[in-house]
């Protein structure tokens, strides 16, 4: 009862966090019980794929610039709410995912080369998605909340005890679809993590145009209790993930995080933020970057940061080196491959 | 055999596919206690469980996408959409997400959802309630959409349905729910026709009738009152409408020349259309006049008091028989003949 009262704190004021932009450690009741096991290497390790991922994201970037993508869709900024959620999850919880989710994509193991091959346009999706439990990325906006959400049906009618987590954006949280899932969730008590990503934008819409209150303030109204987290701070992020699965998992349905972050860059390589977004707000989030408040962190417990920058660096080259040769060596598809290897129409007849 | 109505027949259908596979839940709106506005779910809640049986929010999007994710977990979900008109909010669900995982995920996710809908006119019901929506599904690739005509197909078709690893729109022609005929419940699934088979239903040899659904019983009456007139139809009911099984019709029309389509969607873009097409691709040489099509208006689904003259029955058919026959017809006069 308390813990619900506590939670409630956090949906509509300022996000909960325990690092800060300037790399302070505070304390949050609501958050601190959930990573009391979390020492300097477990943050370092967080540090590692934050750094990793970025670098993925530059790489695939450069690589869309120099013609070899089609198209990409950075999660620069995002790092934070992208890795704190992903280490947060058990190996059988299962990820519906939209788009710009390569952070999570990444920490589920999911082959690099398969990262891009949607993006190269050389597949309408790039893994198997019950090797690594992350369902095909997701266009249509919102769409997947409502997979994740009859996911999370199966579980329970099978017994099993674990969740799923479905990731989407502020825009989507506009979507009949988005708001269906959440009625569904909430009347069957499912067990499914709804993480959305407040990066600010959708394209060139600002959040103000998708609600007028904070977004982690709707999911009450839905009976579904929400918790409202610095998305850049990836501590937090992990706190509140754990606190959600805890929750799905022990029966207790679905939990709403809203992770306040930013997109740091253009919506899409295709994307003209200079059109819609003022330049000084990129400067004040930059201040907030999530990478940089970490290592400031790590740097305050007196960790080695010049070699361990160096080890993430070497790790993030070879990373970045093998998605490029992944990527450049990827063959053409052959005509007829649009055709599927298997029967479109398998039933009898 | 049992004598049953369509409906009754249906609602056997699904409780054999329920015990024979745990995975076959039932999704839909109150489908559960009240048994579905049409009772086509009758008992099933009670017998099967709340978990099995599902009373859904209202929210047709919602009851889609919660399906896609079961059949992600490997669940075999078949949802009921109350009424034709309803099933446009799950669109997106169904073209996107439905019709494209397989092909999206080469294969890996399958999704044996099957969609039922009771659809067509002839119930006196008001906006909403009457409307033939089968082509906008027949022009998705990844969706198989049949539809019944009777309660033997009814009940093996439903079955064959969720068996099927595709997705399936099964078309449930709402005006003949009572309907009564023999249904044989120990038919062998696996000697039963195919479901993508067309069957012929009535043999003749001067012209082809082709139609499915609520006016296959129609196009009986029509191949009957026509042979008083001296004119010999062969009936064939499509059952499958995505993928068309086009042989049976091929050779039919290699035999008559002459081909009738009818259905109670409208004539523009609808299956009329692409079964005169492919007929006359395939069978040129052997047609004798142009195809012709008798379907519903291109208009919205008139009020109810208009619907007997929307709606194709057996003198609008015979007059498109005559029209095919090269006879006097309604359109004579304007050919000037
Ligand atoms: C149903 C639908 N409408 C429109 C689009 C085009 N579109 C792609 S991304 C996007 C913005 C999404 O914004 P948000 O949900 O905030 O996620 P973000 O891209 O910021 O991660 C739009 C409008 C789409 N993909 N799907």
């Amino acid at each position: 009862m308390s813990e619900q009262h506590s939670l409630r704190d956090g949906v509509t004021g300022e996000p909960l966090t325990l690092i800060t932009a300037e790399g302070q450690r505070v304390d949050s009741d609501t958050l601190d019980p959930w990573v009391n096991d979390v020492g300097d290497s477990f943050l370092a390790g967080l540090y590692e794929d934050m750094v990793v991922i970025r670098r993925i994201d530059t790489e695939a970037t450069h690589l869309q610039r120099q013609g070899e993508l089609a198209l990409w869709p950075p999660l620069l900024g995002q790092e934070a709410a992208q890795i704190g959620s992903a280490r947060a999850l058990a190996q059988d919880d299962f990820v519906f995912p939209s788009y710009r989710e390569n952070g999570v994509a990444y920490c589920r193991g999911v082959n690099l080369t398969d990262l891009i091959r949607v993006w190269r346009g050389n597949a309408s999706s790039g893994w198997d998605p019950y090797q690594v439990n992350v369902a095909t990325p997701q266009v249509i906006i919102g769409a997947q909340t409502l997979h994740a959400t009859g996911y999370a049906m199966g579980l329970v009618n099978d017994g099993a005890s674990s969740a799923t987590i479905t990731y989407f954006g502020d825009g989507a949280t506009s979507q009949g679809d988005v708001n269906e899932a959440m009625v569904f969730a909430a009347s069957f008590c499912l067990p499914v993590v709804f993480f959305c990503q407040n990066n600010h934008w959708a394209i060139s819409e600002p959040v103000g145009l998708q609600s007028q209150v904070p977004l982690a303030g709707r999911a009450p109204g839905f009976g579904i209790p929400a918790l409202r987290v610095d998305g850049n701070d990836v501590l937090a992020v992990l706190a509140a993930t754990r606190i959600a699965l805890d929750r799905a998992c022990s029966g207790g349905g679905p939990t709403f995080i809203e992770a306040v972050t930013y997109r740091m860059g253009p919506h899409t390589t295709a994307d003209d933020p200079t059109r819609y977004r003022d330049a000084n707000e990129l400067e004040d989030w930059k201040a907030k970057d999530p990478i940089s408040r970490l290592a400031a962190l790590l740097n305050s417990h007196g960790m080695d940061m010049e070699k361990l920058d160096a080890d993430v660096a070497a790790k993030a080259d070879a990373v970045a080196s093998d998605l490029r040769s992944g990527c450049i060596n990827l063959p053409d598809p052959e005509p007829l491959d649009v055709l599927p290897t298997f029967s479109l129409r398998i039933a009898p007849g | 055999m049992t004598v049953m109505t369509f409906g009754r027949a249906i609602n056997a259908g699904l409780r054999k596919a329920m015990d024979q596979d745990p995975k076959v839940v039932l999704m839909g709106e109150d489908i559960g206690k009240l048994g579905g506005v049409f009772r086509i779910t009758d008992g099933l809640q009670k017998d099967f469980g709340a978990h099995r049986v599902i009373d859904t929010p209202l929210a047709e999007s919602g009851i889609m996408g919660t399906a896609v994710g079961l059949a992600y977990r490997g669940y075999r979900p078949v949802v009921e959409i109350q009424f034709d008109g309803f099933i446009y909010p799950a669109f997106d669900q169904i073209v996107c997400q439905v019709a494209k995982l397989h092909y999206r995920t080469q294969g890996n996710v399958k999704m044996p959802i099957t969609i039922r809908v009771p659809f067509g006119g002839g119930i006196g019901s008001p906006e909403h309630h009457s409307e033939s929506p089968e082509a906008y599904f027949t022009h998705t690739s990844g969706l198989r959409v049949v539809s019944v005509s009777n309660p033997q197909d009814a009940y093996t078709m439903i079955q064959q349905a969720i068996a099927s690893d595709d997705p399936v729109l099964y078309f449930e022609p709402k005006r003949r729910y009572h309907t009564k005929g023999e249904v044989d419940e120990a038919a062998d699934l696996s000697q039963a026709p195919a479901v993508g088979a067309a069957s012929v239903v009535t043999q003749g040899s001067d012209v082809t009738l082709v139609t499915y659904g609520p006016l296959v019983s129609t196009a009986r009456d029509v191949a009957i009152a026509a042979s008083d007139d001296g004119v010999s139809v062969e009936v064939i009911d499509l059952r499958s409408l995505s993928p068309i099984d086009f042989e049976p019709l091929e050779a039919s029309v290699r035999k008559t020349g002459r081909l009738v389509i009818t259905h109670e969607a409208a004539q523009f873009g609808g299956l009329g259309a692409e079964i005169a097409a492919s007929i006359t691709e395939r069978c040129f040489n052997y047609l004798e006049a142009a195809p012709v099509r008798v379907t519903g208006f291109d208009i919205p689904y008139p009020p109810s008091k208009f619907e007997s003259h929307h709606l194709p029955d057996l003198d609008r058919i015979m007059d498109g028989i005559d029209r095919a026959m090269g006879r006097p017809n309604s359109l004579s006069a304007l050919e000037g003949k």
